[in-house]
């Protein structure tokens, strides 16, 4: 009970009704936080192992745009856009269905005053929070080792945020109509191609380019493209382009959340 | 103690196999080609166009193809071993069930590691078919990668069954997962010669069994030679970490199922 005021002290907008549900999350991770904790060094892992490792046999790569970056500059920026992506992936994933099928959190929040929009808007707003703590935790280790180019890479946190958000509203809408925990199998078959094959490691000029187009509508490529974009200085107007899909996939995503929750919630 | 009676459960977990194999096979046979795919043609062709365009004297896809062989044995013991066990030790109770009949606790885990044993040899046998689809075994001897592959998933799978065997709930699995399997994935010689690691990592990585894995898969892929002494060396380091799994992963079996 102790926690529960301690958390209440927070300044959290009690107000805003979506705000008691990320509340409840963090409630919840106090007995699981090594899960979150240890999901900050994945993406950091691959830095050293890929970026670093890897990095020390390929020379340096030629982005479109005429720069010349190491192997760690070029491939730092898609792993923080990947990170972004794990968090709040890994919330709207296994975590949502857990609690919608199994643990009937969200029907329990409905006696309440709280509504469908503000359990979608809460889930959605805390995955979003757990991408944002793994891109900001990145962002800080890039820092450090010196692999953001330009001072424009400060603003690769909002875009890692607007892509978390964007990865945030997909995975809830795509897990309304997951039916059971094999279904999870055909989600790792986007999500495993979307993070190896999405220009996080080559540019994707080496693909061929029928590959290329396929790529290129892509979320995950868009974040990349963008935060790349931001930590190495190469801005363009290919940025708003990145931005401009983003959020009009979010958009998408969070109409059919909303929705797929109302359908399966009030029935 | 009696194998007709872990037979039995390793017969349960074939029986079983049957509905939920589709699964498998994208966790253990899609994802180790698509990192193939990536990282050996995507990411190996910029390593050739570069001054070092080879690695160890191989093209990248051929240096990293063993690797994958021998990690994806690793992550296969991993897969197997974390929600698979306590899921039938905790939520769904079967070996409560199990143990209802004549079947003994030992005879329980002898039969879940028999069925590990399966499930590693199944996806390195047919990664191994891909890596020759691919060119890169180069001597009719690198089908000895196929049990070397084995050993070094059984090398993790009695250790991780004795983990498994100590949790109460999954998020110890996180950290297995994150702290162990994805670390030694990335920086035990999978992807780039343990020699460019600092000293000490260095040091870190040949104490686990998965560098030694690799070592031996990548010398019978690639026809290198290795000295006897070498090899053999490999070989203790893989069968006594099976071997101090399986004693660990026993004791701990019957710690939590006696009761």
């Amino acid at each position: 009970m102790a926690v529960l005021q301690g958390l209440r002290a927070l300044p959290l907008p009690v107000g805003f009704r979506a705000a008691h549900i990320i509340e409840r999350n963090l409630i919840h991770y106090r007995r699981h936080w090594i899960i979150i904790f240890s999901g900050f060094f994945e993406p950091l892992l691959y830095l050293l192992g890929i970026g670093y490792g890897v990095g020390s046999l390929v020379p340096a790569i030629h982005v479109p745009g005429g720069q010349t970056l190491r192997y760690a500059v070029f491939v730092a920026p898609a792993l923080m856009a990947s990170s972004a992506m794990n968090g709040a992936v890994y919330e709207t994933s296994f975590n949502f269905f857990f609690k919608l099928k199994h643990m009937k959190i969200f029907d329990a929040a409905l006696t309440t005053p709280m509504g469908v929009g503000d359990v979608a808007l809460g889930e959605i707003g805390w995955a979003v929070a757990r991408g944002s703590v793994y891109a900001i935790g990145f962002l800080v280790v890039m820092t450090a080792l010196g692999l953001n180019a330009s001072p424009s890479a400060i603003l690769a946190l909002p875009a890692a945020m607007l892509l978390g958000f964007t990865f945030a509203s997909i995975g809830t809408a795509t897990t309304t109509f997951v039916r059971t925990w094999q279904d999870f199998d055909l989600v790792q078959l986007i999500l495993l191609p979307l993070f190896l094959f999405s220009a996080t490691f080559t540019p994707i000029s080496l693909y061929p380019a029928p590959l290329q187009v396929v790529i290129e509508a892509t979320p995950l490529y868009h974040g990349v493209d963008l935060i790349r974009g931001l930590t190495t200085g190469a801005l363009g107007p290919g940025l708003v382009v990145d931005v401009a899909y983003l959020v009009v996939l979010a958009a998408i995503g969070l109409t059919i959340a909303g929705w797929r929750m109302r359908a399966l919630l009030l029935k | 103690m009696n194998l007709a009676r872990a037979g039995v459960v390793l017969e349960r977990n074939a029986l079983n196999y049957r509905r939920t194999w589709r699964g498998s096979i994208i966790v253990s046979f899609v994802s180790p080609i698509l990192f193939l795919a990536a990282m050996g043609l995507g990411l190996g062709s910029l390593i050739s166009h570069g001054q070092h365009r080879l690695v160890a004297g191989y093209p990248y896809l051929d240096y990293l193809a063993p690797g994958l062989l021998a990690a994806t044995a690793m992550q296969t013991a991993a897969l197997e071993t974390m929600y698979p066990i306590l899921a039938k030790l905790m939520w769904d109770k079967i070996y409560e069930s199990i143990l209802a009949t004549p079947v003994r606790v030992a005879e329980v885990f002898i039969g879940e590691l028999s069925w590990i044993c399966v499930r590693l040899l199944i996806v390195t046998t047919t990664f191994f078919t891909v890596m020759v689809a691919f060119r890169v075994v180069h001597t009719p001897a690198g089908i000895l990668a196929i049990p070397i592959a084995v050993l070094t998933g059984l090398a993790f799978g009695g250790a991780f069954m004795a983990y498994s065997s100590n949790q109460r709930n999954d998020s110890g699995f996180a950290a297995l997962n994150r702290f162990v399997v994805i670390p030694l994935f990335l920086l035990a010689g999978t992807f780039f010669p343990i020699t460019n690691l600092p000293a000490v990592f260095q040091a870190i990585a040949w104490l686990t069994p998965l560098a030694h894995g690799v070592a031996l898969t990548r010398a019978v892929t690639l026809a290198t030679p290795m000295a006897p002494p070498a090899a053999l060396g490999h070989l203790a380091v893989l069968v006594a970490y099976a071997a101090v799994g399986f004693v660990i992963g026993r004791r701990n079996f019957e710690r939590r199922l006696t009761v």
